[in-house]
């Protein structure tokens, strides 16, 4: 057969704005993680159940913090707030794991998305699991009717919670690029309770042996623990707590970059 | 020359539509391994190409270079005149590829919706699953769809941006006789509205029976380029039999273009690239008749072209089926 001479219209073609970058993917998105039974209930449901079980104890509403700012319910509900945004985030960025596993990455690039659009994607993802894990736990704080402080503190430690939870987004998106999707969910667990153990989240790190403390507060849970905690104890902040997010922040964000160039370089 | 698209646009300055795409001198190594040594390759919009070689030939590097998903070492690759990125973020380009590819936890309509979104909307996901006929499973996990139902799917996402080019690597992988056979047919009669169609295939059957021009590729390099009905020529050549009493080889071997000749009692065999010549010389200067002319088959033309020796090329046949 003879082919016929066909000229295609190329000149009209544009490139979607934004990089590809829309709303029904950022729909999409939440609605996969929020599927993955497992994520909701490690990031959502268990923190709420600590709190259940730790942060109701009879004398903790009476044991005020912070010259009267609130008392250790509220001090615990903020630290499994914490917990719960950052095992959400962490989730949310370690999604790239099964992404990359199942070839949907490499589908993507032959898509108008570009990198930077598909991380901003993954990262908003993150960050709505993480506000709905610190809204859950708060909601069950305030309900409880243990944790006191004033409205001002709830709102100002919820938001600094969630917004913090974003360091740890760079985490998940550093570990799914660098592990293999199979274990990376299960050992995220592993490696959170570590961390919220060192963190001071489950345990303040004064009660810890001097040597373990003087290692604890090197860890990346640590300073931002502490940082969300600052407007309930009203103690101010320590610059070593800020070095400490803003280390780990650098650190996760360039393995991750760096991990993400590699996996676009392959093949 | 100038050609005018469907919209009435006139082409490009000098006149001529870029092609869909154009590789030169590329090269690409993995570690030692020259995977792609030196091509060139033009296609020209509309036509179905198929890039056929062993495994191990180069031929999903080649591909992947086109789509933009790896870079050459060396050479130069335009697809409709500009980078593979930026043929990609038009939507002039689309493929399918053998596996993956695919969300196991979102169900095919989240997944065309999803792939829609990215390409800037504007469709009726119900409508392109109907186009695709999977709207029956619209609902269902991809992660519980079976291979065929998966690489519909695939199809369908490839077609979402409506590419001028539609790339296909080892597209029919896995499937049957008859889930090829209708894969085929829907890009056949896909083909028709001008799309250009590239596909890579190690089953010769398919590049023989769907494309316009067959690309050979043996480690890496073109070693052939031309329709199923050429490259057979030239690989194999054509048999020349006829009855012509008292042949003497000797006289057979003055034939222009013979590669060999066997004479078995009354029937000459003339083995020639150039088998038009060949008849023309024994019809017209001998008293040769009953002249019959036999292509041999792709596949030997296949292992004539890609293997080091029939031997090492046998042993490719047999990995192949």
């Amino acid at each position: 057969m003879t082919t016929p001479t066909i000229v295609p219209d190329i000149s009209s073609r544009r490139a979607p704005g934004l990089g590809g970058f829309n709303l029904t993917v950022l729909k999409l998105e939440v609605r996969r993680l929020t599927r993955n039974r497992r994520t909701v209930i490690i990031a959502i449901v268990v923190p709420v159940a600590f709190f259940l079980l730790f942060g109701l104890n009879q004398t903790y509403d009476k044991q005020s913090v912070g010259h009267g700012n609130g008392n250790v319910s509220a001090f615990v509900m903020i630290s499994l707030a914490l917990y719960g945004a950052v095992l959400s985030t962490t989730f949310g960025g370690a999604m790239v794991s099964i992404e990359r596993a199942q070839g949907w990455s490499r589908q993507l690039r032959l898509t108008p998305l570009t990198p930077v659009a598909y991380i901003v994607i993954k990262v908003l993802t993150a960050l709505v699991l993480g506000a709905t894990s610190v809204a859950a736990v708060y909601i069950v704080g305030a309900a409880t009717n243990k944790a006191s402080m004033s409205v001002g503190l709830w709102i100002g430690t919820g938001f600094s919670v969630w917004i913090g939870s974003l360091l740890f987004a760079a985490f998940g998106l550093f570990l799914g690029y660098l592990l293999p999707a199979e274990n990376v969910m299960q050992l995220i667990g592993l490696i959170l309770a570590l961390l919220s153990f060192a963190g001071g989240l489950f345990i303040p790190v004064s009660q810890y042996a001097q040597a373990v403390q003087d290692v604890a507060k090197w860890t990346p849970l640590y300073g931002l623990n502490q940082l969300v905690h600052t407007p309930l104890l009203g103690n101010g902040v320590d610059w070593t707590w800020v070095v400490n997010v803003l280390a780990w922040l650098v650190i996760f964000t360039t393995g991750a970059i760096w991990r993400f160039r590699k996996d676009t370089a392959q093949v | 020359m100038t050609q005018t698209s469907a919209s009435g646009t006139t082409r490009s300055a000098n006149g001529a539509a870029p092609p869909a795409v154009d590789l030169t001198g590329l090269h690409k190594y993995f570690g030692h391994v020259h995977a792609v040594d030196g091509v060139d390759l033009q296609l020209s919009s509309g036509e179905i190409v198929a890039i056929l070689g062993p495994n191990g030939a180069g031929k999903t590097s080649t591909i992947d270079i086109i789509l933009g998903l790896s870079q050459p070492d060396a050479g130069r690759v335009k697809v409709f005149g500009m980078e593979p990125r930026q043929a990609i973020s038009r939507g002039l380009v689309s493929a399918v590829m053998q596996v993956g590819g695919l969300l196991r936890d979102l169900t095919v309509a989240e997944t065309v919706e999803y792939t829609a979104s990215l390409f800037g909307g504007g469709k009726d996901t119900r409508q392109v699953l109907r186009q695709a006929g999977i709207d029956n499973i619209a609902d269902r996990r991809v992660g519980r769809c079976s291979g065929g139902e998966q690489q519909r799917l695939r199809f369908a996402l490839a077609l979402l941006p409506n590419p001028e080019l539609l790339v296909l690597d080892e597209p029919t992988t896995g499937m049957d006789v008859e889930g090829r056979r209708g894969f085929w047919a829907a890009i056949r009669k896909d083909a028709e509205n001008g799309r250009t169609v590239l596909f890579a295939t190690h089953y010769l059957e398919e590049a023989d029976a769907y494309a316009d021009r067959i690309v050979l590729l043996r480690r890496g390099q073109v070693v052939a380029d031309g329709t199923s009905a050429e490259i057979k020529a030239m690989a194999a050549g054509r048999t020349v039999r006829a009855t012509l009493p008292g042949a003497s080889e000797a006289l057979l071997k003055a034939v222009p273009g013979a590669d060999s000749v066997e004479v078995r009692g009354e029937t000459v065999l003339v083995h020639s690239s150039d088998s038009d010549a060949v008849a023309r010389y024994l019809l017209t200067q001998t008293a040769a008749k009953d002249l019959e002319i036999t292509a041999r088959g792709i596949e030997d033309a296949f292992i004539a072209l890609t293997g080091d020796d029939a031997e090492s090329g046998a042993a490719t046949m047999g990995a192949v089926q």
